[in-house]
């Protein structure tokens, strides 16, 4: 008797298994099939190329990319003694270190006066928020306008004060000044727009318990703005390196990466490399070297982050 | 609480200078594309108002063309961002299942990965599909996107889960759920991220130039830099009114949905 229960039991017990196992195993393909859009372009589109590029670094290549020699780490070896990369490496980092502290300080600025609740506010931050619409060709080609050597409106400022007209595009000693300039004013719809809402998100109350105990105001820029801010502030910091890393557009139409390669930023010397020179294995290495850069960017930016942010 | 006058005008002198310094580029150039060309060579102000160079602009390059290109392949890439994110999203939020942290963590590596570094394999990938200077090479491959996914599953999060409860007793299946219930209520995050996709594929500058060699499907962004190159020494009056053409949408757009775009991207931003 207690035997055929048993047995009962154990039956449904193996059949409750049966059916949950199945359960668990159509939720799984449900959400598979939910995601399989994403999960096979990004496979096509980003993980295979990533796989696709270490390998390619790896090898000589013919005009049309198929691999013809296997070389190891010559691509590495040959690039870094090349003053070609070494130059471009060299501007990559410099263009980071102009154009990221300024567009952070120039879009907090912006955002902190954008923010006080005055008439006609909405205009001033359609206006500083405007550059965002505003496409890298487009940007480009008004800059190249401003730098112009002779009708400029730079030089022609530089005139009116009696100064020496200067090359901007073709002296090597402005060209990446001037892309950076460029590429300043671009960044700051973006900056701006996400900082005004960072600062909009604080908590009016600190504000007011602060104006009570009578603080001024750069006290409490100083010790609630910024604080407050970090998480923003940290996030665009990231995002505005990232992007500098990035940069071609303005590259290819303001300098083409002269004069004498001053200008010629990292993913400009890929594009080079790879589709005018059909150098692919050399170009993948280059992509490699770029890819590794921004992973340990984003890897010490979170490290940093995660002890000097301060979130509510 | 009031603000002291004196503040107040010290605040708008800022306003007022930071204002004219940020527009000026984009103010100079739609000011030159109404000038003659005499007058932009000799330096002097506008000394007569003339469309010009916008004629010129549409009767020397297919700038009609490249429009209509840019955009149809804005709007393709900003639907299949919106189909492709929301399904992912709706997965990670609603769904339960093995694995799915794994794959979650797979989406916040893609965000590691810039497109420049696998653009040489991509590339050669379009090239052996025969989608050169096809619609299909210049969208397929922006269509999956962890941003927008992550900006969605934020809002999706918000939808109690007593109404997935409760719909699934009625019998609802996922589908018509996500389609029913979980689309309309993030018609807001939709918009913002739809907004998003549009904006950044109208600018798109690098994929365009490689996966182009025609002007059968090139974008006006590409055909802004012909534009340039062809005409460099001389007709900038030209060039200014391809230039003010390309910005036009996208400063319309961005005007519209300013508000709701920087809400939605900072919460994306912060999650």
């Amino acid at each position: 008797m207690t035997n055929v229960t048993a047995a009962i039991a154990q039956e449904e017990q193996i059949l409750f298994e049966q059916t949950k196992r199945k359960q668990r195993y159509r939720q799984f393909i449900k959400g598979v099939l939910f995601l399989l859009p994403s999960i096979v372009l990004f496979s096509v589109f980003l993980f295979y190329p990533l796989l696709r590029t270490i390998y390619l670094s790896f090898f000589l290549t013919d005009a049309s990319g198929a691999t013809t020699v296997f070389v190891g780490w010559d691509n590495f070896v040959t690039l870094f003694q090349s003053t070609i990369f070494q130059q471009s490496v060299k501007s990559t980092f410099l263009f980071v270190l102009y154009t990221v502290p300024l567009t952070i300080i120039v879009s907090l600025f912006l955002a902190v006066i954008a923010n006080e609740k005055l008439k006609g506010i909405g205009f001033f931050r359609t206006i500083f928020s405007s550059t965002m619409g505003i496409s890298v060709a487009a940007a480009s080609v008004f800059w190249l306008y401003l730098f112009h050597p002779t009708i400029g409106f730079l030089n022609i400022i530089m005139e009116v004060f009696g100064l020496e007209k200067i090359g901007w595009l073709t002296d090597p000693s402005w060209a990446l000044i001037a892309v950076s300039a460029t590429t300043i004013w671009m960044n700051i719809g973006f900056t701006f727009l996400i900082l005004l809402g960072g600062l909009q998100s604080i908590d009016k109350y600190l504000y007011e318990s602060a104006d009570v105990d009578g603080a001024g105001y750069f006290y409490k820029l100083r010790r609630i703005t910024i604080p407050m801010l970090s998480p923003t502030l940290f996030f665009v910091v990231t995002v505005t390196i990232i992007n500098a890393f990035q940069t071609f557009g303005q590259v290819d139409i303001l300098t083409q990466g002269g004069p004498q390669n001053a200008t010629n930023l990292i993913v400009y010397s890929i594009y080079r490399e790879a589709f005018t020179n059909y150098q692919f294995g050399s170009a993948s290495a280059q992509a490699i070297i770029l890819f590794i850069i921004i992973l340990f960017m984003t890897i010490i930016q979170f490290k940093l982050g995660e002890r000097k942010v301060h979130y509510q | 609480m009031r603000i002291p006058i004196g503040r107040k005008v010290i605040t708008y002198l800022l306003l007022i200078l930071a204002a004219f310094l940020i527009f000026t580029p984009t103010l100079m150039a739609v000011v030159m594309s109404f000038m003659t060309n005499q007058d932009i060579m000799t330096g002097s102000l506008p000394s007569a108002f003339s469309l010009d160079n916008y004629r010129r602009a549409f009767e020397q390059f297919p700038l009609l063309h490249y429009l209509i290109n840019s955009f149809l392949i804005s709007i393709i890439i900003m639907i299949g961002q919106l189909v492709l994110a929301s399904l992912a999203a709706y997965a990670f939020v609603f769904l339960e299942f093995k694995g799915r942290d794994f794959l979650f963590y797979l989406f916040i590596a893609t965000m590691m990965v810039p497109f420049e570094a696998s653009i040489i394999p991509n590339f050669h990938t379009i090239r052996d599909l025969g989608w050169i200077d096809q619609y299909t090479g210049l969208t397929v491959p922006f269509f999956a996107m962890a941003f927008g996914t992550f900006l969605l599953r934020q809002n999706f999060k918000q939808i109690p889960k007593e109404l997935r409860e409760a719909s699934q007793i009625a019998g609802m299946g996922d589908v018509k759920f996500y389609l029913t219930v979980v689309l309309p209520v993030a018609k807001t995050s939709l918009i913002t991220l739809g907004v998003y996709g549009f904006l950044t594929s109208w600018n798109m500058y690098l994929w365009p130039l490689l996966a182009t060699t025609n002007d059968n499907v090139r974008t006006v962004q590409i055909g802004l830099r012909q534009l340039q190159s062809q005409e460099q020494m001389n007709d900038w009056g030209v060039i200014m009114a391809g230039a003010v053409i390309v910005i036009i949408p996208t400063l319309i757009l961005l005007f519209l949905g300013q508000k709701k775009l920087q809400r939605g991207l900072t919460e994306g931003a912060l999650k």
